[in-house]
C-alpha cells in the first residue's frame, strides 16, 4: 500500500476527521489505490474519503483516472495496490444491494421494455423482480416518463434510454449512488432534472458520488470534491476549501486615474484606462483584508465608481491546483497529454 | 454461496427468456429438422428416379407352345417367388440368341434371353444377369415342364423377432451411437455459446453486470441459461421423434440394452450431456467473450468445431481400448470424459465410477469458469494483476 503524506493526503485526513467530527461515517474510504494496465500507470496512489450522505464530485479531464478509480471502488476491477472500504466492506460485490451505479458507457438490453430493464438491474442488486417492476413504473411516472414504461429500449430516444438507466440505478433505493459522467449526453433540461434528482437523493441521506469534467455541476452540487489529474489527487476536500486556496478577486472601477489611493492596491496590479479618465482594476485581495483596502481607497481619493470582491471560482481553483494544461484539457473535453 | 446462486439465477433467467422468446429460437428448434428434410427429399428423388426406370426383363424365345407354358408357369410362381419380369419375343427359338440380344436387347429392354426348348433351355446374358436369374429360370422351366402343378400349400406361422442380444459387440454399437448423439447435441449448442457475451459487450451492459455481480456468476448464469434452452430443444425434438415413431414413420432402432440398464443410461446421458455442454460451453464462452465483434466470433467458430471433433475422435478411439490406458486418458481428460463415460455406461454395469467422473467433470467446470472469469476481467474489463511481459519496455502513461 502506498502511503503518501502529500498536501492532498493531509486534506484527505482532514476530510476524514471532519466527517468524524460531524458524527458522519465514511461511505467510501480508499487509500493508496494504484492501477496499471499492461504496465501503464492509470491511477497512482489515490486516497479518497466520502462522508455518508454527502454529494461528492470527482473532477478531472478525460484520461485522468476518474473512471478507473470508480471501477476500483465498485469492484469491477481490483486495485494492484491499496485498500478500499465501501460502506464498511472491502468487497463491493458483497454489498451490491446497497450500491447503485450508472456507468459512463450506458447500456441496456435493446429488446427489454423500460419497466423490465429497471426491474432487471434492480434484481441484479437483489431487489425482487415484481417489486422492481412496481417501483420502476412509479419512478417513470414520477419523472414524467410514464408513457414509455412498456416501450422497448430500442424504440426510445437516447435521452429516454439514459433516464431509464438512471432510474434503474436508483430502483433498489441504494445507500450509495455512483454516477460516472452522468451529465454527458444530456440536454440542458435533462441536466437540470438530474441535478434536482441528485439533491433529492442527498436530502434523503443517500451518498452520491459522481465524476465529471464539467466544473459547473460540481460547483453547484458538491460539498466535497477530489481533483484527479495524471492519476493522482492533488486536491481532496470541501469545495469551499478549494476555492479558498485563491484569494478573493477585487474588481475596482475608479474615477480618479492616480493619487495616494494607489498605495492600497498591490504593486503588480495594472489598470485599464476608462473612457472617462478613470481606471479599471482587477487584482487579488491583499492579505491584510478588505478594511485596510477600503480605507486606503476612500481616504486616498480614489472616487470609487464600482467595487466588487468575489471568492475564486472552482475553475480558478482547478487551474491553481491541477495546472493550466489540465484545465485546458478539462474545458476541451479531451485527454490530458501525459 | 446463496448470493452467488441468486446472481446466477438472475443472469440465467434473463438469458433464458430472451433466447426463448426470440425469433431465432424457432430456427434453432427447426434446425435439426433440416437434415431430415434433406434426407426425405433425397429419398423421394431417388425413389422417383428409380420408379421411372423399368426393371430388366427376361425375353422368352421358344416355340410357341413352350413359350406359353413358360408364361403360365411364371404366372403361377410369381406370387410366391421372386421371378423376373418376362416377355415373349419372336415365333420360335432364334438361330443366334447372342446376336438377337445384342441387336434387340436395348430396344426391347431385355437383359437376358431364354431360348432352346423346355427339355434343353438356354439362358443367354451377361455373367451377373445369369447368376441372378439362373435359379428362378430353372424353377420356372421345371414348373413349365410339369404342366399346371400348383405350388404346395405352406402354413405360415409368424413369430416375434428375437431381441438384440446384449453381447459386448452389440453394446459397443450402443456406446458408439450414444457418443455420436452426444457429440451432435453438444456441437449444435456449444457453438451458440460463442456469441453469448457479444450482446453484452456491444450494448455496454457488461459494465452494469460486472458492477453488480461477480463475473463468474455472469459466466455460469449464461451457461445455465443455454443449458435450459438446450433442454427445451431436446424436449421438443424428443417429442417430435416420439410422435414420429408412434405414428410409424420410423422404426425404433434395435439397440442392445446398455450394461447399466436403460433408465440409468438415459439419466447418465442427460448428466453427461450437461457436463459435456458445460465443459465445452465454458471454454467457448471464454473464447467468444474475448471477441469484440460478431465477425470475430464467426471466424472463431471453425477452429472451435474442429476442437470438438478432435475431442469426439479421441473419445471414439478410446472406445476400442476399454480398460486400457487410452480409455483412462479419455476419462481423465475433462473434455472427452463425458463421451468416454457414456460409452462405458453402455458397456460396463458399475455405477460408482460414474459418480466419481461426474464429480471430476463438475470440478473442471468450476475451474474453467473461474479461470475464464479471471481472463475476461483481465483482458476485457482490464483488471487483475498486470501480466508480466518481460520483452516489453515498460512505459509510464495514463489511462482513463
Amino acid at each position: 500500500m502506498t502511503m503518501t503524506q502529500s498536501p492532498a493526503h493531509a486534506e484527505f485526513e482532514s476530510a476524514r476527521e471532519a466527517a468524524a467530527g460531524e458524527s458522519r461515517g465514511l461511505a467510501i474510504e480508499a487509500r493508496g489505490l494504484v492501477k496499471r494496465f499492461d504496465g501503464t500507470l492509470a491511477v497512482d496512489g489515490i486516497d479518497i474519503s466520502v462522508p455518508e450522505g454527502s454529494i461528492f464530485g470527482i473532477l478531472g479531464p478525460n484520461g485522468a483516472g476518474k473512471t478507473t478509480t470508480l471501477r476500483m471502488l465498485l469492484g469491477i476491477i481490483d486495485p494492484d495496490e491499496g485498500t478500499r472500504l465501501v460502506l464498511g466492506s472491502d468487497d463491493p460485490h458483497a454489498i451490491a444491494s446497497r450500491i447503485g451505479y450508472l456507468p459512463e458507457e450506458r447500456g441496456l438490453y435493446p429488446s427489454m421494455k423500460a419497466v423490465d430493464a429497471i426491474a432487471f438491474i434492480g434484481s441484479l442488486r437483489g431487489l425482487p423482480k415484481a417489486t422492481g417492476r412496481e417501483r420502476g413504473r412509479e419512478l417513470l411516472e414520477a419523472h414524467g416518463f410514464g408513457e414509455i414504461a412498456d416501450r422497448q429500449i430500442r424504440r426510445m430516444s437516447k435521452g429516454q434510454a439514459q433516464t431509464v438507466q438512471l432510474l434503474a440505478t436508483l430502483v433498489h433505493e441504494p445507500e450509495l449512488v455512483v454516477l460516472d459522467e452522468p451529465f454527458s449526453g444530456l440536454d440542458a433540461i435533462s441536466q437540470g432534472r438530474l441535478e434536482v434528482t441528485i439533491r433529492e437523493l442527498a436530502a434523503k441521506g443517500t451518498t452520491v458520488i459522481f465524476s465529471t469534467h464539467v466544473l459547473a455541476h460540481a460547483e453547484r452540487l458538491c460539498e466535497s470534491i477530489a481533483i484527479i489529474a495524471g492519476g493522482r489527487v492533488p486536491f481532496h476536500g470541501e469545495v469551499s476549501v478549494a476555492r479558498d486556496r485563491l484569494p478573493p478577486q477585487v474588481h475596482l472601477e475608479t474615477r480618479a486615474a492616480d493619487g495616494a489611493w494607489r498605495a492600497a492596491i498591490p504593486a503588480d496590479a495594472s489598470p485599464q484606462v476608462n473612457a472617462d479618465g478613470g481606471a479599471l482594476w482587477n487584482f487579488s485581495l491583499p492579505e491584510s483584508g478588505v478594511e485596510p483596502l477600503l480605507i486606503g481607497l476612500v481616504e486616498g481619493g480614489a472616487r470609487i465608481k464600482t467595487l466588487s470582491i468575489e471568492r475564486a471560482g472552482l475553475h480558478d481553483a482547478f487551474v491553481e491546483i491541477a495546472g493550466e494544461a489540465a484545465a485546458r484539457a478539462l474545458e476541451e473535453g479531451r485527454e490530458m497529454p501525459s | 454461496m446463496m448470493r452467488f446462486l441468486r446472481s446466477v439465477g438472475v443472469i440465467a433467467r434473463r438469458d433464458f427468456s430472451a433466447i426463448l422468446f426470440s425469433r431465432s429460437f424457432l430456427f434453432f428448434l427447426i434446425g435439426p429438422l433440416f437434415p431430415v428434410f434433406v434426407a426425405a427429399m433425397a429419398g423421394g428423388i431417388g425413389a422417383n428416379v428409380g420408379g421411372s426406370v423399368e426393371p430388366p426383363r427376361l425375353g422368352v424365345a421358344m416355340k410357341a407352345a413352350d413359350t406359353e407354358r413358360v408364361m403360365l408357369a411364371h404366372e403361377r410362381l410369381s406370387p410366391a417367388t421372386n421371378m423376373p419380369v418376362i416377355m415373349s419375343i419372336g415365333d420360335g427359338p432364334p438361330v443366334d440368341p447372342r446376336g438377337l440380344l445384342e441387336t434387340e436387347g436395348d430396344r426391347m429392354r431385355i437383359a437376358a434371353l431364354l431360348s432352346g426348348s423346355l427339355e434343353a433351355p438356354v439362358l443367354t446374358g451377361t455373367d451377373g444377369q445369369l447368376r441372378a436369374w439362373r435359379g428362378p429360370v430353372s424353377i420356372m422351366v421345371e414348373n413349365a415342364r410339369n404342366g399346371d402343378a400348383a405350388l404346395p400349400e405352406v402354413t405360415l406361422d409368424t413369430v416375434a423377432a428375437p431381441p438384440q442380444e446384449a453381447t459386448p459387440r452389440a453394446r459397443i454399437v450402443t456406446a458408439q451411437l450414444a457418443q455420436v448423439a452426444l457429440f451432435m447435441l453438444t456441437m449444435f449448442l456449444a457453438t451458440m455459446v460463442l456469441s453469448n457475451l457479444v450482446e453484452e459487450k456491444a450494448n455496454k451492459i457488461i459494465e452494469v453486470l460486472a458492477a453488480a455481480v461477480p463475473m463468474d456468476a455472469v459466466f455460469f448464469g449464461k451457461l445455465v441459461a443455454m443449458l435450459g434452452v438446450s433442454f427445451v430443444g431436446l424436449g421438443v425434438w424428443g417429442s417430435i421423434g416420439g410422435i414420429a415413431v408412434l405414428a410409424g414413420v420410423g422404426q425404433i432402432p434395435f439397440l442392445a440394452d446398455p450394461a447399466v440398464g436403460w433408465p440409468a443410461f438415459i439419466a447418465l446421458s442427460v448428466i453427461y450431456f450437461s457436463m459435456a455442454y458445460l465443459l465445452l460451453g465454458s471454454v467457448f464462452l471464454i473464447v467468444g467473450g474475448l471477441a469484440a465483434t460478431v465477425r470475430e466470433v464467426q471466424t472463431l467458430s471453425m477452429p472451435v468445431t474442429m476442437m470438438q471433433l478432435m475431442v469426439f475422435f479421441f473419445a471414439s478411439y478410446a472406445l476400442g481400448s476399454m480398460g486400457q490406458p487410452m480409455e483412462y486418458a479419455a476419462i481423465a481428460f475433462p473434455f472427452s470424459s463425458p463421451f468416454a463415460m457414456l460409452a462405458r455406461a453402455a458397456i460396463e454395469p458399475a455405477l460408482m465410477p460414474h459418480l466419481l467422473a461426474i464429480a471430476w467433470q463438475a470440478m473442471w467446470v468450476a475451474i474453467i469458469i473461474q479461470f475464464g472469469a479471471r481472463i475476461f476481467r483481465r483482458t476485457v474489463m482490464k483488471s487483475g494483476p498486470p501480466q508480466k511481459k518481460r520483452w516489453r519496455i515498460m512505459g509510464r502513461g495514463r489511462t482513463a
